[in-house]
């Protein structure tokens, strides 16, 4: 059913096509939402920053999609591998704080209306540096082509595309607390 | 920054993926970690000078085959732990089967033995050495196992962490059995089997730490 046109989406995005990739991630997103609001039903303010960490993680590792493959399979063991992380996560925090954090906690939950995210990205984007910060403001937020994004901050087209590249993969780093 | 915005941010500019660029680095880890491997051999052991007349031994292209598809084995398990979501039993398979090929021709060997000499069919001349430097001879490619497996995206980490290990110690008993004159099965099966096994045990140990992503 569903997963053979997410598929094809996902083939024609790897290929070049930006509007199959673009709604290879909408459908995706609202796939990954179903199946996180069913594992986090204890934590659902987590949901939509779980959704959105997956689609980064997604995007940042989408060429070790093997086309060959079925994409369930690929998608779940992402999927499966970052709830884990964001558990263990959960429980080191859970372990620092006090335990009055945790009755908090508990008011906090009942609040059902977790469409949007709690963790803001572009808060997270702004810290970046500029070499990577710029780039995904130009080329992916304003939609700028790499040779006007280059023409406009003075870097070299390769330095765009490589600021974008790292500049995803660290933002996926801050939201592991890593940096 | 909501998801709608995040899936547009994603989706704007995008461009083909080389969907080679993993394998590709992979390769050039494989290659460059099994000649700095050689290196490390060929100065400081030295390729045996019998290496020529065991040439026609049987038991020699039975060692260099059971290294060989170990090899393989731990090559092709990188990958797959590498790639979120590839089955894991042909993986298993291609493991398990020289293992138990060369410990079957182990177990033969010494039953057809007379008592007396399955001590020396066992720790041959070289056998306190033997794991250790096997080991040491593997820690260029580990260390080049580890780097090529972060630019995939291994979801089990300490099973990635083990393959890369053991892919490593696999080539370096390859790479090691060009200077080791020993060819007896039950020798192989022991302190080869145990040289592979060490950056196996410390590549599960690692992969938790430095494969995270």
């Amino acid at each position: 059913m569903g997963e053979e046109r997410l598929r094809g989406l996902l083939v024609g995005g790897l290929a070049g096509d930006g509007a199959a990739y673009h709604s290879f991630l909408k459908e995706l997103s609202a796939h990954l939402r179903a199946f996180l609001r069913r594992r986090l039903a204890q934590i659902p303010d987590e949901v939509e920053d779980l959704v959105q960490e997956l689609l980064l993680a997604i995007h940042n590792q989408r060429h070790t999609y093997d086309p060959k493959q079925p994409l369930t399979a690929w998608v779940y063991a992402i999927a499966r591998y970052k709830l884990v992380d964001l558990l263990r996560r959960r429980s080191r925090r859970e372990l620092r704080n006090d335990p009055l954090d945790e009755e908090d906690s508990l008011f906090a939950a009942s609040d059902t209306e977790a469409v949007d995210a709690r963790r803001d990205l572009a808060k997270l984007l702004a810290d970046l540096p500029d070499r990577q910060r710029l780039p995904i403001i130009h080329v992916k937020i304003e939609g700028l082509s790499v040779a006007e994004a280059a023409h406009l901050t003075g870097m070299s087209p390769s330095a765009i595309k490589i600021g974008v590249h790292r500049g995803l993969k660290a933002l996926a780093a801050k939201i592991r607390g890593e940096a | 920054m909501r998801t709608e915005e995040l899936v547009s941010l994603l989706a704007t500019g995008n461009d083909a993926t080389d969907l080679r660029r993993p394998q590709q680095r992979f390769l050039v880890a494989t290659l460059a970690g099994t000649a700095v491997a050689m290196l490390v051999m060929s100065q400081w052991l030295g390729v045996r000078s019998t290496l020529v007349r065991d040439v026609t031994a049987p038991l020699f292209w039975v060692k260099e085959a059971f290294c060989l598809a170990l090899s393989l084995a731990g090559l092709l398990a990188v990958i797959c732990l590498g790639r979120p979501g590839s089955p894991l039993g042909p993986v298993w398979v291609r493991i398990a089967a020289p293992l138990v090929a060369l410990w079957l021709l182990a177990a033969l060997t010494l039953i057809a033995a007379d008592q007396a000499h399955r001590a020396e069919l066992i720790f041959g001349q070289t056998a306190r050495v033997c794991s250790a430097r096997i080991a040491l001879i593997s820690t260029p490619l580990f260390v080049a196992m580890l780097a090529a497996l972060r630019g995939f995206a291994p979801t089990r980490p300490a099973l990635a962490g083990a393959s890369a290990g053991f892919a490593a110690g696999s080539v370096g008993a390859l790479v090691y059995s060009l200077h080791c004159p020993e060819l007896e099965p039950p020798f192989l099966g022991i302190w080869y089997v145990l040289g592979v096994l060490i950056p196996t045990s410390i590549g599960a140990a690692l992969g938790p730490r430095v494969l995270r992503w």
